[in-house]
């Protein structure tokens, strides 16, 4: 919800319902850089958009298209990808392969329509609390301006 | 998949004080758990992690029989240890607990939005009971390690190892490639600070490596193949014509380094005479082949602290970097060098200096220097230098010294001294080259063997650079002396003691639990294409009779070859497709 989008109700404090869209995002980290990377811009107390929900794995590696796919087709206005920086993955190259696999990914994802925006790679360390922040704010702001993703079922809710 | 009993899941929400219950209305996402599938307990705590806290989850877990638990408090990357530990203590297997993170990743960054933190904190305690709906218990398999070593190299640092390890009385195998033992130091002369003679440091080491009941020493002999895993190597080397084999436990590497010779040209080195490098002047007075000289003029940083810093390639890494490494070592001789600084060559240029000057008090020495870096106690070195009188000149790089041969034999240098701001000539009787410590190409060779990975400088990479400096990404495998980086002989003879205590924790401890996320093979979908054997950078995954297998031991848990699987074939352990997928579809609300 946006600043202008919401009324502040005098009352009781609680905002007024509005219809802006709020996109739901999916946010894949890795256990050793970009969770602890989300950590530290939690500790650092970087204030950021309430859109994101981020599911962990040990390595971006570990990260099959499909889930991206599925998370699509289950409603996620948009996704993300996290890993270490190239050279630094735990696993010595489990991002190259991420990385690679999501090279087809976008391939896919382009034959079916889907915004090139809507899913993304990025590499977040465990020092970029910062970056992590912006992302997930430059995210929020890019699949705003995109619309609801449009596979998404009409059971589904928005934030 | 889960052939265990209905899950019966209970929800801890904590308030962290006022960190979480500040923001988020804990008692709503209490209530919303509640009306979750498979909830059958939820509570609320001041501080979960607190004694109380960890009682009521225990007295939860016995009460109403839980055989999940999800904590939604701080990170996992701190607490889940406590409360796997916790959970254990009550009876139920860590590997059973979850954490649903709504302090860093929800009421820190959403302090001023209580109503959208509120809601983000149930999401993520949906996504977290959905995940543990799945979790399975896991087993933190046992390997044996054999109580014998491999130590590569017989250098300062593998001949230290060697002694270390056979002294706390495990069988060592040494192996050196040359017929000699001894290393880069059976080659210098004296070596700094205490101006000693080197073959009083690196003989007394030879003697008990060739005395010790326990070291076998292979000279001249290759390694031809290594294969298992921690605690469990096999070891293949060729001596001449003879194959030798045994098991080992664990691999200390300490292959050393090469000196890096300038290409042809570079200062005129190769082309006059009298143009050498450090390590040659070294030989040249250890055998009395220097005829006193009248002036000798040293330039520093020679092809260390230039040429481009490597940078991985994005795509498809493991062929063009090695290819890369490779054509950088064979074809160093068409380079500029290497970028980072060799450390030990303003000391090893220092000593040289004052050798000289001991010796023959009449002549002159000049180290041209871009920076001086003699670190620790070194700088009283460099302070006997001045006053015996060595003469230090500042050049930059940008302005590299000008050299060429007069007729009558001299070498004239050309420098502009940035100190005093003029061009300065000297002509000399020798220009030594102070060249970096650099990788060998066999170290190529020898990390695809092992299966290790080379730092971005070409040499062996510690699995952390600050937390575990000797320590290799394979486990079992640890790195000495100058392998990793430039090193002088104290600092070799340090690490080549750490790598050796931290062998020898394994071996005493004769077994090992390794990583219960490991990868799993299901062998009626596997098509033995190959592809996870490939991929996986730990070697954990073997074609054997047309299924691929996995070998635990030597699985990390990263999941790269459960994604990659064309056949979804591999089950990620605790990480599993269904485990995140059912996280994924929690995460939409309807």
């Amino acid at each position: 919800m946006t600043e202008s989008e919401s009324v502040a109700n005098a009352e009781d404090g609680t905002k007024i319902e509005t219809t802006a869209f709020d996109p739901r995002i999916l946010v894949f980290t890795c256990n050793w850089c970009s969770y602890a990377g989300a950590d530290l811009a939690g500790t650092s107390r970087l204030q950021h958009p309430p859109n994101a929900r981020l599911v962990r794995t040990m390595c971006s590696g570990r990260i099959d298209p499909v889930f991206v796919l599925e998370a699509l087709r289950d409603g996620a206005d948009g996704v993300i990808i996290t890993g270490c920086h190239p050279g630094d993955c735990h696993y010595v190259k489990g991002n190259f392969r991420a990385e690679k696999r999501f090279n087809f990914l976008k391939m896919a994802l382009k034959q079916l329509g889907v915004e090139e925006d809507r899913v993304r790679l990025a590499w977040v360390s465990a020092g970029e609390g910062e970056k992590f922040s912006l992302l997930i704010k430059d995210m929020t702001d890019k699949v705003r301006e995109l619309g609801p993703n449009p596979f998404k079922p009409a059971s589904v809710k928005s934030i | 998949m889960n052939t265990m009993e209905e899950p019966k899941i209970g929800v801890f929400v904590c308030h962290c004080g006022v960190n979480i219950g500040g923001v988020v209305r804990v008692p709503e996402v209490v209530e919303y758990a509640k009306t979750l599938p498979n909830v059958a307990w939820a509570e609320e705590n001041l501080y979960t992690c607190s004694e109380a806290g960890l009682a009521s989850i225990r007295d939860a877990i016995k009460k109403n029989g839980l055989n999940r638990v999800v904590v939604a408090s701080c990170t996992p990357r701190t607490h889940e240890p406590l409360f796997r530990a916790t959970c254990e203590e009550a009876g139920l297997n860590k590997y059973l607990f979850e954490m649903a993170n709504i302090r860093e990743q929800c009421s820190w960054i959403h302090s001023q939005e209580p109503e959208e933190a509120t809601t983000k904190a149930k999401d993520v305690v949906r996504m977290s009971v959905a995940r543990a709906r799945w979790l399975e218990p896991q087993e933190e398999p046992e390997v044996d390690i054999a109580d014998s070593a491999l130590v590569i190299g017989g250098g300062v640092s593998g001949l230290t190892a060697a002694a270390s390890l056979a002294n706390q009385g495990f069988q060592v195998h040494l192996v050196e490639k040359d017929p000699q033992l001894g290393g880069m130091a059976r080659r210098l002369g004296k070596i700094y600070p205490t101006l000693q003679d080197s073959s009083e440091i690196i003989d007394p080491l030879i003697k008990t490596a060739t005395s010790n009941q326990k070291i076998r020493v292979y000279t001249s002999a290759t390694l031809k193949d290594v294969s298992g895993y921690v605690g469990n190597f096999k070891v293949a080397l060729k001596r001449g014509t003879e194959d030798v084999n045994f098991d080992v436990g664990t691999i200390v590497l300490a292959s050393g380094s090469l000196n890096y010779e300038p290409p042809k040209g570079a200062y005129q080195y190769g082309v006059v005479k009298k143009v050498v490098t450090q390590l040659q002047l070294e030989e040249m007075m250890k055998q009395d082949k220097l005829a006193e000289p009248e002036r000798v003029l040293m330039i520093q940083c020679v092809g260390a602290r230039t040429g481009e810093v490597w940078t991985y390639e994005l795509s498809d890494m493991k062929q063009s970097f090695a290819a890369r490494l490779l054509s950088k070592i064979l074809g160093a001789k068409k380079e500029e060098g290497w970028p980072y600084c060799s450390k030990i060559c303003c000391m090893n240029a220092i000593k040289n200096a004052i050798r000289i000057k001991e010796l023959w008090p009449k002549a002159h020495v000049d180290i041209l220097f871009s920076d001086l870096r003699t670190y620790k106690e070194y700088e009283d070195f460099y302070r006997r230098a001045r006053a015996l009188e060595v003469k230090f000149i500042r050049y930059v790089r940008e302005i590299p010294p000008e050299i060429s041969e007069t007729p009558d034999g001299k070498v004239n240098v050309t420098v502009y001294d940035t100190l005093a701001g003029v061009e300065t000539q000297f002509l000399c009787d020798l220009v030594v080259l102070s060249t970096p410590l650099c990788p060998s190409k066999e170290d190529v060779m020898l990390a695809r063997l092992l299966k290790v990975p080379l730092g971005p400088d070409g040499f062996f990479m510690e699995a952390h650079p600050k937390l575990r400096p000797v320590d290799c990404q394979s486990d079992g495998i640890f790195i000495a002396g100058t392998a990793c980086g430039p090193k002088d002989i104290p600092e070799s003879i340090i690490s080549a003691n750490a790598a050796a205590a931290r062998a020898s924790i394994l071996m005493a401890n004769k077994k090992l639990k390794t990583e219960a996320l490991t990868a799993d093979v299901n062998t009626d979908l596997c098509i033995g294409c190959g592809l996870c054997e490939e991929l996986c950078p730990y070697g954990a995954h073997k074609i054997e009779g047309g299924k691929s297998r996995t070998i635990a031991a030597l699985c990390r848990g990263c999941g790269v070859c459960a994604a990659d699987c064309p056949r979804h074939a591999i089950t990620m352990r605790h990480y599993n497709d269904q485990q995140i997928l059912a996280q994924v579809e929690a995460m939409m609300a309807y």
